[in-house]
């Protein structure tokens, strides 16, 4: 099984795009859209991670499945923790116990 | 012992001498699938260990989010800024590293990882420079953090997980920077070849991974204050 040798220049168009997106990110964090502004930064940032991932992490020619396996169970663990974990902190005040 | 036998014994032995080929794997490819695989496994680990930092920032700005957005007015945010730029910057090189490697250029495989690890001095530089004007602006966690607004004990808690998130990211850097130096030396020996380059590979992977925490953790320490300026 040989490798896949990936061109030079979508490593360039990978890097042209990552840099847009820092500067679309720093841009829109300097406008005040309330809550919307996480939202656009997270999405942001996880478009990024993933160019990252998929180009220069060659997973997107990866031939071995194990390896997409590992790759999506890291995400999948990470959104485990930080959901099931916010999903407590978040609620806590909407029932109004009393002594809480 | 028949005259085929013979024939791939020796070429076994050869393997092993140009190609580094441990004893356990039946070829090359095999190799490098079980070193990258290992690679992928400890970077499902690292994940770990920076998402339970990032799950104390998350819960810890769910509970006290006007203290957070002041104390991320007081990152640099240029700085910032160009560090993310270097970092992603650092990356391409690296990855042209990896072309370089599967291709059997040493002399650029050589200078593209010189320029990643001295663009990974740039950020670790940028960084410094950021940890002194917190030291002088008394922003560092300890007796000496003072804080004029509002709330000071939860002021200090983003400069905890501040400096806990970046530290641990700069130490990262630290330790890929010294990687590419060993990976340097070896690629100047002439070790790499288009059949087995799996160091460079992995290097590689732990590079980019390190990159993939640092595009998460600016927009959570550096853009959420922003929008109040």
């Amino acid at each position: 099984m040989a490798e896949t040798i990936v061109r030079k220049s979508t490593y360039v168009i990978v890097w042209a795009v990552l840099m847009c997106l820092t500067g679309l990110t720093a841009g829109v964090s300097l406008i005040n859209l309330g809550q919307w502004s996480t939202v656009v930064a997270i999405c942001i940032a996880v478009a990024k991670a993933s160019l990252v991932v998929l180009f220069f992490m060659h997973l997107l020619y990866e031939k071995q499945k194990i390896i997409w396996v590992w790759a999506v169970v890291s995400a999948f663990w990470l959104i485990i923790l930080l959901i099931l974990t916010m999903n407590d902190y978040v609620t806590r005040g909407f029932l109004r116990v009393p002594g809480k | 012992m028949s005259e085929s036998s013979q024939a791939s014994a020796f070429d076994i032995r050869e393997a092993l001498d140009r190609h580094s080929l441990h004893e356990q794997y039946a070829e090359l490819d095999q190799q490098r699938e079980s070193a990258k695989l290992g690679m992928w496994v400890f970077l499902a680990t690292e994940v770990m260990f920076f998402g339970g930092m990032i799950t104390g920032y998350l819960v810890y700005r769910n509970a006290y989010p006007a203290a957070f957005q002041a104390g991320s007015v007081h990152m640099l945010f240029l700085a910032g800024t160009l560090n993310t730029a270097v970092l992603i910057s650092a990356s391409l090189f690296i990855a042209f590293a990896v072309h370089a490697a599967q291709e059997g250029d040493r002399k650029l495989l050589i200078w593209c990882l010189g320029i990643a690890m001295f663009l990974g001095f740039c950020f670790l530089a940028i960084k410094g420079y950021e940890y002194y004007e917190h030291w002088v602006e008394h922003k560092v966690p300890g007796p000496t953090f003072q804080w004029d607004g509002p709330e000071p004990r939860h002021a200090q808690l983003f400069f905890v997980l501040y400096f806990a998130l970046t530290g641990f990211h700069a130490l990262h850097m630290l330790i890929g920077v010294s990687l590419l130096a060993v990976i340097i030396t070896f690629a100047a020996r002439g070790r790499y070849t288009p059949e087995y380059h799996n160091p460079v590979e992995n290097v590689a992977l732990y590079w980019h991974f390190v990159d993939i925490v640092w595009i998460f953790l600016y927009p959570m320490l550096y853009l959420i204050g922003h929008k109040h300026t």
